[in-house]
């Protein structure tokens, strides 16, 4: 199946040695005209491209002062060397993330500093010119943007931020990466990152109605575009459409019901996730945030809540207000916006929600950290809700828990290998590769605390791992999604009494 | 990129999806199975019907769910579920079997 080798997981990990230029070859198809256009860039390469990519470089690091920061700041301490699983999986040198940074360092150093500009040689700077811009095209579409590296650095150095720069900069040029400017494009026509348009949700979701109810005797709702509801869900669009994603909306369905939340989906806003961060551009981000807002007045609710998707909550807790705010028209009584997992644990808290966790006997759960969620955003009102929320979660609804060790979960966590933009078929090598960390810190549970199923809150890591789980030999429906756990569990309380009896 | 079906080259995109829908015959099928070294049984083409008519209607291929449900329906119950799917199209239902229905690849995070 695949024309590269799957990396073999080890008893203990490994740091590799280097093998140089491994993954030069890795590069997304390129955006044609049709993708690139309607994101406001040029549909292929310009004339002037040198030039006009120098321009933007100095455009970004004048509006983002972390950027320059970032580039000046590194001192080639080499903290960072082992701490990116595309590194670790792949023993390509410029997967380290202070050479990855190099690779825009350098030019920035021979365009805008005194340095670079009278001693090149010196200092490392370069010239920009089509191999370095090819090199960009590869590297920075093997960088996932998780920030586990910025973790490590002593100077806080977000290798993210440089990435978002560099594909930035590449897609004012006219090079941009095809998956991630056909999903943008498809969100701004059509309303979320499938193309799924309104009459085929709508079939969907009353498809979903039938089965929760052949399935659980009780009418559960999935309400699409009701005016008037309390409650707006915004969740990524493969909740509608793949496994195990669909599973946890029946989750979030279950939970809105036993709380008796007067709740809707939007067609409109059909999509939490939003590819405008992935590519680093503010513009584009908006756009798509702004459709949120947008939806949130139309429906006239009072809240917004957001569903199980990683990149989604970074941009929804740490940027919704700057890019879609004020949301002054929402119910300040609430988190604007919160968590699907904040929602289900208040209720837990409150004792409004009850719970049979022996439905998930048949499972030994542990749960991975997503990287945006994990590093990026909060949950409820402590620092570090956002690890200790879905673990406790998952403890009320399943007997059988643990932790993956220590240094690969929480603000360490290891990235699914599929995140930032890279969840495309094209890079499936440096997806399998980046998965080697993750993959043997499952292993590691897997052998000492016989867990079965790993869970996670974001739609890339679910769809990831059902893709590379059979690579290292694991099933591919080890993943589940967090309120697909809750789903099982939870008890409705307007159930028909003989539901036990069926099961026998 | 093409695919030689019945003596024309049809035109797809860098993965192989026909570009344009409606040159799509059951001999494209027969052809991109080929490559993959897949032989199509009439299970295969229930799914590849219903994928067209689905998308047909919705322009977009069905969710998991919904084809699922459909295929049990037309080929019984014990096989509308994802594993069964799987079984016929290795490469995951979703895009393979796309693939050979003529359908654009789904995008997004799936």
């Amino acid at each position: 199946m695949a024309d590269f080798e799957t990396p073999e997981l080890k008893e203990i990990p490994v740091i590799p040695k280097i093998k140089e230029g491994t993954m030069a070859h890795s590069k997304p198809y390129v955006a044609k005209a049709e993708f690139q256009e309607p994101l406001g860039y040029p549909g292929e390469l310009v004339e002037n491209w040198e030039e006009k990519a120098i321009e933007k470089l100095g455009e970004l690091k004048g509006k983002y002062r972390s950027l320059q920061v970032y580039l000046d700041a590194c001192v080639k301490c080499g903290a960072c060397t082992d701490k990116c699983h595309y590194f670790l999986g792949t023993s390509d040198p410029k997967n380290m993330p202070v050479a990855r940074q190099d690779l825009l360092r350098k030019v920035y150093r021979r365009y805008y500093t005194f340095a670079g500009k009278y001693f090149p040689k010196l200092v490392g700077a370069i010239d920009l010119t089509k191999d370095v811009l090819d090199e960009w095209y590869s590297y920075f579409h093997q960088c996932s943007q998780c920030r586990r590296c910025s973790v490590y650095c002593p100077y806080g150095i977000d290798t993210a931020e440089i990435s978002m720069a560099a594909r930035e900069i590449m897609d004012s040029i006219g090079v941009g990466q095809k998956y991630c400017n056909e999903i943008l494009g498809k969100v701004f026509k059509i309303g979320n990152n499938l193309g799924l348009p309104q009459p085929a949700l709508a079939d969907t979701l009353e498809g979903l109605e039938e089965e929760v109810e052949d399935d659980t005797g009780v009418p559960i709702k999935f309400p699409l575009d009701v005016k008037g509801a309390d409650i707006l869900l915004v969740t990524p669009s493969a909740d509608f459409f793949a496994e195990p994603h669909v599973d946890g909306l029946i989750g979030y369905a279950k939970v809105f019901h036993e709380a008796g939340a007067s709740w809707t989906m939007s067609s409109y806003a059909s999509e939490a996730g939003n590819f405008g961060m992935f590519i680093g551009s503010y513009e584009n981000m908006r756009r798509a945030a702004r459709r949120i807002r947008k939806a949130a007045q139309d429906l006239g609710v009072k809240r917004i809540v957001f569903g199980e998707c990683g990149h989604a909550w970074r941009v929804a807790y740490s940027f919704l207000n700057t890019l879609a705010g004020p949301f002054d028209f929402l119910d300040p009584n609430y988190p604007v916006p919160q968590h699907i997992c904040e929602y289900t644990y208040d209720l837990i808290q409150q004792g409004k929600l009850k719970f049979d966790p022996s439905e998930n006997d048949h499972m030994t759960v542990t749960f991975h950290d997503s990287c945006n969620v994990a590093r990026a955003t909060r949950m409820g009102d402590k620092p570090g809700g956002q690890l200790e929320i879905p673990r406790a979660i998952i403890k009320t609804v399943c007997n059988n828990y643990h932790d993956m060790a220590p240094d690969t979960i929480g603000e360490a966590t290891f990235c699914c290998g599929g995140g930032g933009g890279l969840l495309t078929d094209d890079l499936m090598e440096i997806r399998v590769k980046g998965a080697l960390p993750r993959m043997q810190a499952y292993k590691e549970v897997i052998d000492e605390f016989g867990v079965t199923n790993i869970a996670a809150i974001c739609a890339i890591c679910k769809s990831q791992f059902s893709k590379v789980l059979p690579y290292y030999g694991f099933g591919m429906t080890d993943i589940v999604s967090l309120h697909q756990l809750v789903s099982e569990a939870i008890i409705l309380s307007d159930a028909p009494a003989d539901d036990d009896e069926d099961d026998e | 990129m093409g695919i030689e079906v019945n003596g024309k080259v049809l035109e797809t995109d860098e993965e192989g999806y026909l570009a344009n829908l409606n040159d799509w015959e059951p001999a494209v099928a027969e052809a991109m199975a080929k490559e993959d070294g897949t032989e199509l049984t009439e299970n295969h083409w229930e799914v590849i019907k219903f994928l067209r008519e689905y998308y047909e209607e919705y322009q977009i291929a069905p969710a998991v769910r919904v084809l699922t449900k459909a295929i049990g329906k037309k080929l019984g119950k014990d096989k509308g579920n994802s594993k069964y799917l799987y079984e016929l199209f290795p490469y995951g239902p979703g895009k393979q079997a796309c693939k050979y229905a003529g359908l654009p690849k789904p995008t997004g995070c799936v």
